[in-house]
């Protein structure tokens, strides 16, 4: 069979698994993991980064970009059918990302991470001087719509949404990373200069791993903004890239559905430890991350996928000669 | 026209004030198998790096199938016909041989498309043909970073032709590799090379290989073409006697 159909035969049938859980568990759970959902996708653009060999500290801004374009839509068009408002959220994180990329994509290691961080830095501080879109508040997010139909008020809709879009994100980049182009990204981490020298370009390379993650991460926000109902500064706030880069590397780059495993149980962990030992919660999450660089050092996910032996360590660069 | 595949110009480089390269002119045939000697410093790795774009030249110009490529990058390079290996094998160091190849045969391909898988019957088949060209299929499944260094001189150069370039130049293939090795290993860099009419320019500190290998040479020295003929003509040549191979008397 067509490995790219098997791949999302496989993510139709996980989305329908998934589904059908929402079905029987509590409503608080059903937003926990939808928000899951929205962190893992941020999570999953920086899983494609990483295996080009980038880190970047600054995915809040493609995530708020998202939420904001497309909870400034739904606000002031009155547009609040979930299919335009995650379609408009994603291309909104792609183009930002576009747009920055020139910047950013030909920066490595710790330049790439700081220049991204800075930007979702500068993106923050500017959110928060324009009062006509609520300044460092934010602004609210009408409650979704679906082909004309409201979202039920326990949450099922938008999360069986959130499953759907999930299935396809993790589907999609499968079939990228496995992909000849997804082969190129995995070598321009191991050595550029072969890279060029057979003759392609890792400028573009990181171009469009960037470029998707941005995507991702305007998907996340797009489904995190309208299941809060509400938007602020604060998705581009430093502390907020952090956590998705918590999550993509907890989940590590092997698997592209352990992001959404990491983030829902980060999620748990955050909610469980707030309600019964407040401020303690990061220390749990510390002792998580420990456990997981010692036991499991290349991810949650090298549980399940394996090909990550090929990809297992950054190599030393030599100098030509 | 010369019907010169690749044609060196007046080519020019210094370093502060030491000249790594002073007016450099040369011209080279199609199938040509060309050796460059000179001893430590003078300036052969400075000529392959130009030609290659991996330095740019302060004057002088490179013409490949009488296209200008002085400045272009690498890559753009590289697509015009024009390969290299490297000195110290540039490899993806975690990377199987199988997947260096693929990478380069992607890439030397339509550049990779998300379309299509990387790892397919097809793909892996026409990869592991490459390696069996090279005697590596044994190798295939380790990571290059654990495999002898002779092993990984020639998957740098296998990936370097997958491209099938028109002119193909090596830094020093031999070096790092044993005696008994030398020899087979530029026997099967030829081999893979037969019929595809590439021009092979080689750096060579070994006379063994160079007169076997080589059917015209260039003497290096201090950033000067001192010799430019055939094997013979060159090594009895008094100048690169006293200055290059040090067997003047
Ligand atoms: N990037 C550089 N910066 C400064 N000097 C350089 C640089 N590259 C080469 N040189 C100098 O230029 C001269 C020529 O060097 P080159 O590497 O071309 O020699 P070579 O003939 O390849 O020698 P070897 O046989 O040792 O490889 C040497 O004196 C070297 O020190
Ligand atoms: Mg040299």
């Amino acid at each position: 069979m067509n490995p790219i159909l098997r791949t999302f035969g496989l993510a139709a049938l996980g989305a329908l698994v998934f589904i059908a859980i929402g079905l029987v568990v509590p409503a608080w759970f059903l937003f926990t993991m939808t928000k899951a959902v929205g962190f893992g996708l941020v999570a999953l653009g920086l899983v494609g980064l990483l295996r080009g060999g980038l880190l970047s500290f600054g995915q809040g801004l493609y995530y708020c970009g998202g939420a904001y374009v497309s909870g400034l839509m739904a606000n002031w068009a009155g547009v609040t059918d979930m299919i335009v408002l995650l379609s408009v959220g994603c291309i909104a994180g792609g183009l930002i990302a576009a747009l920055v990329s020139p910047l950013v994509a030909r920066y490595r290691g710790i330049f790439f991470a700081m220049l991204t961080m800075a930007l979702s830095m500068v993106a923050y501080g500017v959110l928060t001087k324009i009062a006509a879109i609520g300044g460092s508040d934010g602004f609210n997010v009408p409650k979704p719509t679906l082909l004309g139909y409201h979202l039920a008020e326990t949450g099922f809709g938008l999360y069986a949404i959130a499953v759907v879009i999930a299935a396809l994100a993790a589907a999609v980049c499968r079939v990228h990373f496995d992909s000849g182009l997804g082969l190129i990204a995995s070598a321009a981490r191991e050595n550029e200069l072969r890279i060029e020298y057979l003759g392609a370009s890792v400028f573009s390379v990181s171009t469009r791993s960037f470029i998707l993650a941005g995507g991702l991460a305007g998907l996340g926000g797009t489904l995190n903004g309208v299941a809060l109902g509400h938007v602020d500064p604060f998705f581009s706030y430093w502390t907020t890239s952090g956590e998705m880069v918590f999550i993509a590397i907890l989940g590590g780059y092997a698997s592209v559905t352990a992001v959404f495993g990491t983030a829902l149980v980060t999620e748990l962990v955050r909610s469980f430890s707030g309600q019964y030992f407040p401020e303690s919660w990061q220390m749990l999450l510390g002792i998580f991350l420990l456990l997981v660089i010692v036991f499991l050092p290349r991810g949650v996910g090298s549980m399940w996928a394996k090909p990550a032996k090929n990809h297992a360590i950054r190599s030393i660069k030599e100098p030509a000669t | 026209m010369s019907g010169a595949v690749l044609e060196v110009k007046g080519l020019m480089k210094s370093f502060g004030a030491l000249v790594a390269a002073n007016n450099l002119n040369v011209e080279v045939m199609p199938a040509a198998r060309l050796s460059l000697i000179g001893s430590n410093g003078a300036g052969k790795t400075t000529f392959v790096n130009m030609v290659t774009g991996y330095l740019k030249p302060d004057a002088g110009q490179v013409k490949l199938d009488g296209k200008d490529i002085t400045r272009l990058p690498p890559r753009l390079i590289t697509r015009a016909g024009l390969g290299r290996s490297f000195q110290i094998p540039q490899l993806c160091e975690a990377m199987t041989p199988v997947d260096n190849i693929l990478v380069a045969l992607e890439i030397a391909g339509d550049g990779g498309s998300v379309f299509r898988p990387a790892r397919t019957k097809g793909s892996l088949d026409r990869a592991v043909e490459m390696l069996e060209r090279f005697g590596l299929e044994r190798y295939a499944g380790r990571p290059v970073n654990e495999l002898p260094g002779g092993v990984r001189k020639l998957i740098d150069i296998a990936m370097s032709l997958a491209s099938r370039p028109r002119v193909f130049l090596l830094d020093e293939p031999t070096s790092g590799v044993s005696t008994e090795e030398k020899f087979p290993l530029m026997d099967k860099v030829m081999a893979a090379l037969e019929g595809e009419r590439s021009a092979v320019i080689f750096v060579e500190h070994d006379m063994e290989i160079v007169t076997r290998y080589a059917d015209r040479v260039l003497a290096f020295y201090s950033g000067e073409i001192i010799a430019d003929d055939a094997p013979d003509e060159v090594l009895n040549d008094p100048a690169v006697q006293k200055y290059v191979t040090g067997t003047a008397r």
